[in-house]
């Protein structure tokens, strides 16, 4: 049995094509068995929504009157640092930047109550924000100063531009020293008293295509409540690592560069976050969409949280020294579970991803695609894998 | 929902004499009960009292009376979640001293037991959303 895209977008204008969630896909495919299953279901939907540092967004504002080139200038939004390194009306905003008088961590832990990830979100939800610039006036831009509200109705373009995002499977921090940590894993106490985690598991967009069979630049997916793609790798994409013998990687390994309209998307699904004692960043939500080809891409669709296994990583030594050292190795259904045996000791386990707004984005999108107000793409490219020479380089610093 | 909370209110000079109290009864339908008090014309003052009426509007009258100027000290805090900016993620689980919060196992949404709490506020500054808020 082998299907198209096309063939699966042709039911899905037809309001005929078969849907299931990554979830109930596990159930389906015990019922009716494997081959049965791949027959009638079209789409597997997947959904992940957690902090994902490498966000951003770009804007073009209009000229203003006279014009002001704020390329090489300097410019805020609601006080946090936007990149002026573009064109006279460009402005990029990352998740990460903070107000110039924001404290950091002058106080430990410090607070980063307010950062670009919450400007993103106040945007998307149809806030006033405060844009401040300089520049340094020109022949053609003579403007030095700008002090203006602006709204994300009244620009030309907004658009969110993520380099890094959906990570394929990611470590659980534990913290071995005497002393509380403040990570962007969030806290971790002294001793080994509770461990971190961070991914969506079983309904984890890159842990159903372990291998990126399906998935490429060009795969349209749910980005923050609208609609987006898969336009590159993202940063730190890594095929090249440990995985189970399902396919799936024991280690964070492929990641997503995503873009998408900002001014279709929604704040539930963008939402500012502070990491106390590590700054302010940005709540993704993405959901994606795998076509059932072939009877081997749904069986990688049926991996299950006990199937996928997670790194454990000290962060009081380890991490911070970039050792690779991992203490052991769990899964996510001990994770879910509340707390799991490490060296003999029960640690206590919390989640910085949200499983149950994973699960509404897997249920949106194959609402999306029932309704037939989503199609499938083919991707014009896949991404880098196995076998393609990827190697995940570190730091050579030189003088 | 109504609540009832002890609090000092402390009024710097310039809004001794203004009607904040009165203010405070007659528009945000709220009784008060007033336990101590000192106030002087021009000068600092402060008045203890304990304050009742519906959540929204004990909030909005906190709200008004902290932007009148005057400062709240609580005798008494809870700790409430808003549920709005809550993204079910998880975080404040293994933060909890007094186990607060319970990830149900099949949904996986996680749920605030006011009454468990002892208004400690450790998941106030661990909620990456700031979902968590201490209310007076
Ligand atoms: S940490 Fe905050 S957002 Fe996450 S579940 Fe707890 S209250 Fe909700
Ligand atoms: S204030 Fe303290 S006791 Fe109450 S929910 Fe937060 S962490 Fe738990």
């Amino acid at each position: 049995m082998a299907k198209t895209i096309e063939e699966i977008n042709e039911k899905i204008k037809q309001g005929k094509a078969v849907i299931a969630t990554a979830e109930e896909i596990i159930g389906i495919a015990r019922d009716k068995g494997m081959s049965c299953a791949a027959r009638e279901v079209d789409v597997v939907t997947t959904g992940t929504f957690g902090p994902m540092c490498s966000s951003g967004a770009y804007f073009n504002l209009g000229h203003a009157k006279p014009r002001i080139k704020l390329g090489g200038g300097k410019a805020t939004l609601n006080d946090v640092q936007a990149y002026t390194g573009y064109a006279a009306a460009d402005l990029l905003i990352g998740a990460n930047a903070l107000p110039d008088d924001d404290p950091r961590n002058r106080v430990r832990p410090g607070e980063f109550n307010y950062g670009g990830g919450h400007v993103i979100e106040e945007l998307v939800a149809g806030r006033d924000v405060r844009l401040v610039a300089s520049a340094y006036g020109t022949d053609c831009y003579p403007r030095k100063n700008l002090d203006t509200l602006i709204n994300i109705n009244d620009l030309n373009e907004a658009v969110l531009f993520n380099p890094r995002n959906a990570y394929q499977n990611y470590n659980v921090a534990v913290n071995s020293s005497e002393k509380m940590l403040y990570t962007y894993m969030g806290i971790l106490k002294p001793r080994f008293a509770n461990a971190n985690y961070c991914s969506a598991g079983q309904l984890s967009p890159l842990l159903n295509d372990p291998y990126l069979k399906t998935i490429g630049i060009g795969t349209r997916i749910f980005l923050g409540g609208g609609i987006g793609y898969v336009v590159w790798n993202g940063t730190q994409h890594n095929p090249e690592v440990t995985r189970s013998d399902n396919g799936v990687p024991k280690r964070g390994a492929s990641t997503l560069a995503v873009i998408g309209d900002l001014k279709q998307m929604c704040p539930r699904w963008l939402r500012g976050v502070s990491m106390l004692g590590y700054g302010a960043t940005l709540a993704v939500g993405i959901g994606v969409p795998i076509p059932i080809l072939s009877d081997e891409i749904l069986n990688y669709t049926l991996v299950s949280d006990s199937d996928i296994l997670a790194p454990v990583v000290d962060y009081s030594s380890t991490f911070p020294q970039r050792e690779p050292e991992v203490l052991a190795e769990v899964s996510y259904a001990d994770l879910k579970s509340g707390s799991f045996k490490l060296n003999g000791k029960d640690v206590a386990t919390a989640s910085l991803s949200s499983y149950s707004r994973a699960a509404e984005i897997a249920v949106t999108l194959k609402e999306w695609l029932q309704q037939g107000k989503f199609l499938l793409t083919q991707p014009v490219k896949p991404l880098p894998s196995i076998g393609d020479s990827i190697v995940s380089k570190v730091l050579n610093e030189r003088s | 929902m109504k609540i009832s909370h002890k609090l000092v209110l402390h009024f710097p000079p310039r809004i001794v004499e203004q009607p904040v109290i009165n203010n405070l009864i007659k528009n945000y339908d709220l009784s008060f009960n007033i336990l101590k008090a000192s106030i002087i014309p021009n000068q600092e003052g402060y008045v203890v009292l304990e304050l009742s009426g519906e959540q929204d509007k004990y909030d909005a009258g906190i709200e008004y009376i902290t932007s009148a100027g005057v400062k709240i000290e609580s005798l008494s805090r809870s700790v409430l979640r808003n549920d709005e900016r809550c993204t079910g993620c998880g975080a404040c689980v293994s933060v909890c001293p007094s186990r607060s919060f319970i990830v149900e196992p099949q949904t996986r949404l996680v749920s605030f037991d006011n009454n468990r709490c002892v208004a400690c506020g450790l998941c106030i500054k661990a909620c990456p959303p700031r979902a968590m808020e201490f209310h007076f």
